[in-house]
């Protein structure tokens, strides 16, 4: 493995007889645990972070206010009207599930995919994943009217002997965010073990020696530990495979089982999941791009780890736009009136500001990966993060409102126009977001440290004995 | 060096710096015969665990069972809620709540995929992570190897041999010698 060379600290290279190193400038492994946990040991933060935090827990509580005002008064504070009854709750809700996607893909299917790279991004795209799924869940609890009686959407026996119907898709998605939630939260938790009790044997705070003890729970690197633990952790790469796959079908389910025109299509749960992923890579590079660049993490997440996310949201953003083309085809061949008439509208309707949106940000912007040097680009891709963010986003409004406000009969339509109530909880569920994130970065361990010194060169048991079997011949 | 007392001795470590090193010592270790043996590494080395002869676990198949539970557990809920009128022993009445929706049929298996999923995969994971924290007897939040700040490292950058006392074949001396030989970098007592 010595012989491999390292060109300074470029590893974009396309050698394929040379494996591109995953850490650069570390040879050994107390380096690497330093280096990771200065963002944590560090006795201040940089500014921004008070700064960020500032900012986005004031949006948070600005989200409580909105929440609060829509109990107190009722869902009329919203723009929902008779024909439009989702508007931006639900659009949010497929949003926030959506972002949360990468996290498990990263860590599930990129790991039974025997992709290395991934030990470097896993760990926080799993905590977005966890914080984006508390932004989503927020939303479907809010928006069913009588919050207090949120509790009838769980199979729990009741004075009115009703329980809920197994035959309708909003159940499925309970059960489906429900079980992400908790399968997420389990692999997240279950990989930051060993790295929480590294953090307990350096730290000198007896509160946070405490309270990383009890997290760590006595993890004490015991080879045997480790056995069952990897074992463990392909199981639950296995398991939340097809677990991601099933979360945004089920979501998709929610439309296409209606029979609305523009939502009754079997075109949904493929379209659906490659635009979560899509949209989960973009808020991962998103957030990687400025933490690297804060806390020095550039030897970790480095340019090659971008380049491949870029290569991500090149494939998948191309799938989201297969899906946009064939569903108009598909509304043309069919000869159906409605459905045709349901695209055309979109496209060119009081809503085609919105459709031309999408189709800019997630079709056109991403097809810019195709370039090396916008792939090597922070400033490129950074951009073109947000704006995949932005385009995704518009994607639910497309799908969830004109489908809803111009039906079969034009007597029914109507017009969806979100109050300030709606716009103002949106982006205080910005601010949860990012606060959940930020406290995540100062207290938890933010890559995950054990994984990345398994991926060294140095860690291979036998890469010695290679090196003296070739000396002897 | 020997300032624990027999009867307070956990056992002993010899501490390594990289991974062939502590390879090469389980490898001699389990040879030797050894039964009551650990190696704390601050990552999995790849291998480590089939040197030391550890056996295959029996994880799989406890989450075999685990999602076979989920799988079931979900079925009967729908069945029971969505279309069943029993008597549970004769005592408990539970009655569905037979909802006709635009003449569906009220026991409709498509309808029940992805419910039965969902719940078989919860099932799985709950089992494969508390099944791997009860096997390693998770959360032990007292270890000897904890105790001693020498071995701090394991999480770190450090690679340690731990023989216990409890082993058969522990006799001080010898494993001391038995130690030295693997040419670790110390060697350090453990106490209970």
């Amino acid at each position: 493995m010595s012989s491999v060379p390292v060109h300074g600290v470029d590893n974009t290279h396309e050698n394929p007889t040379h494996r591109a190193p995953l850490v650069l400038n570390h040879d050994d492994f107390g380096s690497v645990t330093r280096d990771i946990l200065k963002v944590n040991e560090s006795p201040k933060p940089p500014k921004s972070w008070y700064l960020s935090l500032a900012i986005s827990f004031g949006m948070m509580s600005m989200l409580g206010v909105m929440i609060g005002y829509l109990v107190f008064t009722g869902v009329g504070v919203w723009g929902n009207n008779n024909p439009v009854a989702w508007g931006y709750p639900i659009v949010n809700f497929v949003f926030w599930v959506g972002i949360g996607h990468a996290g498990t893909l990263i860590s599930a299917i990129l790991f039974l995919f025997r992709q290395k790279w991934r030990t470097a991004i896993n760990r926080f795209a799993e905590a977005m994943t966890i914080f984006a799924v508390i932004c989503a869940g927020t939303f479907p609890g809010i928006h069913i009217g009588r919050t207090w009686l949120a509790y009838w959407l769980f199979p729990i026996p009741n004075q009115m002997d009703m329980w809920p119907q197994f035959r309708s898709p909003l159940l499925w998605d309970v059960f489906a965010v429900g079980t992400y939630f908790t399968v997420s939260l389990l692999f997240w938790y279950l990989g930051m073990v060993p790295d929480l009790a590294t953090m307990r044997d350096r730290v000198t705070h007896p509160i946070k020696q405490l309270a990383y003890g009890i997290f760590s729970l006595g993890w004490r690197g015991s080879m045997r530990h480790w056995h069952r633990y990897e074992r463990a952790y392909l199981l639950l790469a296995a398991l939340a495979t097809p677990l991601v796959l099933s979360v945004h079908s089920v979501v998709s389910f929610d439309f296409a089982v209606s029979q609305l025109p523009g939502w009754h299509t079997t075109i949904f749960p493929p379209y659906f999941v490659a635009g979560a992923i899509f949209s989960g890579f973009a808020m991962v590079m998103t957030l990687a791009i400025p933490a690297r660049e804060l806390w020095g993490l550039k030897d970790f997440i480095t340019m090659r780890h971008l380049e491949n996310m870029c290569k991500i949201i090149l494939l998948t953003g191309s799938m989201v736009g297969y899906a946009y083309s064939m569903e108009f085809f598909i509304a043309w061949y069919s000869g159906e009136i409605y459905e045709s008439f349901t695209f055309i509208n979109r496209a060119f309707g009081p809503y085609g500001w919105a459709y031309w949106i999408m189709v800019s940000c997630n079709v056109i912007t991403p097809q810019i990966f195709w370039f090396k040097k916008a792939r090597n680009s922070i400033a490129v891709m950074f951009v073109a993060s947000l704006l995949v963010n932005v385009g995704m986003w518009f994607e639910r409004f497309v799908i969830v409102v004109t489908s809803l406000a111009n039906d079969f009969l034009p007597s029914s339509w109507g017009v969806y126009e979100p109050t300030y109530v709606d716009v103002l909880t949106f982006i205080g569920s910005f601010g949860l977001f990012m606060t959940l994130f930020l406290l995540f970065i100062r207290y938890l361990p933010v890559l995950a440290i054990a994984e990345l010194k398994a991926v060294m060169p140095e860690a291979d048991p036998h890469g010695h004995d290679h090196d003296e079997e070739e000396s002897h011949e | 060096m020997s300032d624990i007392p027999r009867e307070n001795l956990y056992g002993l470590a010899a501490e390594f710096a990289d991974t062939p090193s502590i390879f090469h010592a389980a490898e001699k270790t389990h040879a030797a015969g050894y039964k009551w043996f650990d190696c704390l590494v601050p990552f999995p080395v790849h291998g480590l665990d089939r040197a030391m002869g550890v056996k295959m676990t029996i994880l799989p198949i406890l989450v075999f069972f685990g999602g076979l539970t989920g799988l079931t557990l979900a079925c009967i809920l729908q069945v029971f809620t969505n279309s069943l009128e029993i008597d549970l022993w004769a005592l408990v009445p539970v009655v569905g709540y037979q909802f006709d929706v635009s003449g569906k049929p009220l026991l409709g298996p498509a309808a029940f995929v992805p419910v039965a999923f969902e719940m078989t995969v919860l099932f799985s994971a709950l089992t494969a992570v508390f099944g791997t924290l009860v096997l390693n007897k998770l959360p032990m939040l007292y270890h000897p190897t904890l105790k001693s700040p020498k071995l701090a490292r394991a999480t770190d950058d450090r690679f340690y041999l731990v023989i216990e006392s409890k082993d058969p074949k522990f006799v001080r001396d010898d494993v001391e010698a038995f130690l030295q030989s693997l040419n670790p970098d110390s060697v350090i007592e453990l106490e209970k």
